[in-house]
């Protein structure tokens, strides 16, 4: 048991450390450092220009989705590798954000159903940042349900003709591609009439809306389809299997080991370290002591059993199932340390931008956002039954809608 | 990186649960919690010959000279099968005391002794309610003989000799406290058991009367030496946490999977799986915290203290979680003597008390992550 890189792995972090220290834009590596939670912005740049100078500057030196085959824009690189990738980059890893769904997700899938002219042309202008794809999945009556999505496809010649909302599309304003799923045939089970394609998001007919999220941001969108054309030849997949195309899509979400989920501990332990009560500082105080050792063993807990799947990786195993558990631990402990940080702050934790703010309105930003956590990539009761089945081996819920066609389910209660 | 066990360590821990599943039966455990023994001997004596009792002992004394990281997979499986044997009293507290603060001849005499199951140790440490701390010492020591009372003594009525703190000093500092070692089979010491939460694991009180004791370690550094060992112990008790708590994880499953109610597996009830859901988080935060502990107590590393108490906290709301949840699962069955949910409710929240409880180790992992940072 050691947490000693092996004479390649060293050779690699050797390497990649010395790239980045002569190449990352260190002008913007003490606001990165600061921002923890939630989404990034850059006080005087926008975080997409930036992001973009920084991973074409990677993609031209061979760092760019390094776990990718050459050929696609990256570097050949083992899990591992990346992994250690990851590590260095540091806080320089916030600027890849934008590139996130499209390295992790849409790539992934083009990868393995596209066709090799597309494989060419797309994905390394993926890689390198000069073209930012987003996921068009969740729809207003489909988001924990995805199968139950309602956009349709309809063929026309050469040609499929889309109609139908997708929504919390992430991205979707600045993005140049989507990955797109669509219902091709309503009178079939919902999963099996399905069929997923990629799209110009500037195709006529494609129109985006921000959406006004309730901590007051705006990051996510709706995106409406009025007959929108997109050719047969950008489908992924075959006819009816979109199901099975958007699994491997989702499967892809999971490799982000390695990747530090925010959990708000180091913010709300300095915290308490720092705040005077009228008995003293806070961190002085028995039950406060007591909620911080229950938050600093699950960080560590976090911490620790994302070293193991590294460990696992490190020896050419598959990671086990135990780093699904990470999201579902981080967003309910954000909500419940973004509420203890401001209960401590009594009457005054209730204001935003004021003077009397204490550590300049963090957990109140944070105690806003964190609802998204808990549900965005996976609500924390479609992460518990992932566990339960996936990991546990428990039954399936049983499915009301799984044999009926998909236009003969009920679409509203009571 | 390789945060994991060996092969060698992982084939020691699967040699060590097929032995318990053999020799450790729920039946067992039961024997012992029936009260028609105060602990299973001839489990004892199969773990001695097995060489489990002295895996981290030098082979000099007698030990297998493995080490830390072996023994924490023998207490992980030692966890898991509830095993009614004096096991942690002897080999993570009285065994690491001595090796870290025994001269040589104290070595000599009682590491062979543990290591072949011919000694059971202990630590006297407690005197009534409380937490560890110097000021709860009331025990006196002056020229090389006790007075006073010890309670609770884990495996305190069956034990051979024991470790004891004792007062040597009024200046109301840590250096008041020595550490002494006493065969308790000489004289001079009352054993009397006392029932408790637990009955597959005996508490006892020693009555010291003009004890005749020889100092462990240097007179005034006992409370330093103590916190030492239970730092210590500490991991070690939380694997034994973390295997008890995936045994009562895996009851549930397995439960979950079979009752039928309502005309389908109980286990298909969303309530039940977001219950097991989340005991299965809880257990795999603790194993992680554990590995960590493992690292730092086989490294003898800096990080050690506050890794140990990570470990033991997150072990213990593991093991409690666990076993409540597991006689939850279970429904009236669970509630009932003859399952054995109650054994792991039993043992997850006697353990939880054994080291300094809880709110204990939360305190200390505050203080030392203080200390860290103001380093």
């Amino acid at each position: 048991m050691n947490f000693d890189d092996t004479p390649q792995e060293a050779a690699f972090r050797t390497e990649a450390r010395a790239w980045i220290a002569a190449n990352a834009p260190k002008q913007y590596e003490a606001e990165l450092s600061k921002s923890s939670l939630g989404r990034i912005s850059l006080a005087k740049d926008d975080i997409v220009d930036v992001g973009k100078a920084w991973q074409k500057q990677k993609a031209e030196g061979g760092w760019a989705c390094l776990h990718w085959p050459k050929e696609y824009g990256g570097r050949g690189a083992t899990p591992i590798e990346k992994v250690i990738w990851q590590q260095e980059e540091g806080v320089y890893g916030k600027l890849t954000q934008p590139f996130q769904i499209g390295e992790g997700m849409c790539g992934p899938t083009v990868m393995a159903f596209g066709s090799e002219e597309h494989k060419r042309h797309y994905l390394p202008k993926l890689a390198s940042g000069e073209q930012i794809w987003c996921q068009l999945f969740s729809e207003p009556a489909g988001g924990s349900d995805v199968a139950g999505l309602r956009t349709r496809a309809e063929k026309q010649g050469d040609n499929w003709i889309v109609n139908g909302q997708k929504i919390w599309t992430s991205g979707a304003h600045y993005s140049d591609y989507g990955l797109l799923i669509t219902r091709t045939d309503p009178n079939v089970p919902k999963h099996k009439g399905l069929t997923m394609f990629f799209l110009d998001m500037k195709s006529k007919g494609v129109e985006v809306r921000p959406i006004k999220q309730a901590n007051g941001m705006q990051e996510f969108n709706e995106v409406y389809f009025t007959d929108v054309v997109i050719p047969d030849s950008q489908r992924l997949g075959n006819v009816g299997d979109g199901w099975n195309v958007s699994l491997t899509t989702l499967m892809n979400e999971r490799m982000s080991i390695g990747a530090r989920l925010a959990t708000g501990f180091p913010e709300i332990f300095e915290f308490c370290s720092s705040l005077m009560t009228e008995d003293g500082p806070a961190i002085d105080d028995r039950a406060t002591r007591s909620k911080l050792a229950g938050w600093a063993v699950k960080a560590s807990g976090l911490k620790y059993t994302s070293y193991r799947a590294v460990s696992a990786l490190s020896k050419g195993e598959r990671p086990g199932p135990e780093n699904s558990i990470g999201k579902l631990v981080a967003g309910v402990m954000l909500q419940d340390i973004a509420s203890y940080a401001m209960d401590l702050q009594g009457a005054a934790g209730a204001l935003t931008g004021a003077a009397e703010e204490l550590a300049t309105g963090q957990f109140q930003q944070m105690l806003l956002s964190a609802p998204s956590m808990r549900i965005a990539g996976g609500t924390d009761e479609i992460l518990r039954n992932i566990i339960a089945e996936r990991v546990l081996g428990l039954p399936g819920d049983i499915r009301v809608d799984k044999d009926v066609p998909f236009n003969k389910i009920p679409t509203k209660g009571r | 990186m390789n945060f994991d066990f060996s092969d060698e360590q992982k084939q020691m821990r699967d040699e060590a649960r097929k032995f318990l599943a053999e020799k450790c039966p729920p039946k067992a455990v039961r024997a012992v919690l029936d009260g028609h023994a105060s602990y299973d001997k001839e489990l004892w004596k199969g773990l001695a010959e097995m060489g489990f009792l002295g895996v981290a002992i030098p082979e000099e004394f007698g030990g297998a000279g493995a080490g830390h990281l072996e023994l924490c997979v023998i207490a992980e499986e030692m966890g898991r099968a509830l095993a009614p044997v004096p096991f942690s009293s002897t080999v993570y507290l009285a065994a690491e005391a001595i090796l870290l603060a025994g001269s040589a001849a104290q070595k000599k005499k009682w590491l062979p002794a543990i290591a072949s199951g011919e000694a059971i140790g202990t630590l006297a440490l407690f005197e009534g309610k409380g937490n560890p701390s110097p000021d709860g010492i009331k025990l006196a020591a002056s020229g090389g003989s006790l007075n006073g009372v010890k309670k609770p003594v884990p495996d305190g009525a069956i034990a051979d000799f024991a470790v004891v703190t004792g007062r040597t000093g009024s200046t109301g500092r840590d250096g008041d406290i020595s550490l002494f070692l006493v065969d308790l089979k000489a004289g001079g010491v009352e054993a009397k058991a006392l029932t408790s939460l637990d009955p597959s694991r005996g508490q006892a009180e020693l009555t010291f009367r003009n004890c005749k004791a020889e100092p462990l370690g240097a007179a005034g550094e006992g409370w330093s030496i103590l916190t030492q060992v239970l730092d210590r112990a500490a991991v070690l008790m939380a694997f034994e946490q973390v295997g008890g708590a995936d045994r009562a994880l895996e009851m549930g499953r397995d439960y979950a999977l079979d009752r039928i109610a309502f005309g389908r597996p109980i286990g298909s009830f969303q309530a039940v799986k977001h219950m097991l859901a989340d005991m299965y988080v809880s257990a795999t935060l603790a194993r992680s915290n554990c590995y960590y502990g493992a690292w730092a107590l086989s490294t003898n590393a800096s990080e050690l203290p506050e890794a140990a108490a990570a470990a033991r906290i997150s072990a213990t709301q593991a093991f409690q979680h666990c076993a409540k949840n597991n006689i939850q699962v279970h429904g009236g069955m669970g509630f009932t003597w003859e399952f054995d949910c109650h054994m792991y409710y039993r043992r997850a929240n006697a353990t939880a008390l054994g080291l300094g409880s809880l709110s204990y180790w939360e305190d200390a992992l505050i203080d030392r992550m203080r200390k860290k940072n103001a380093a």
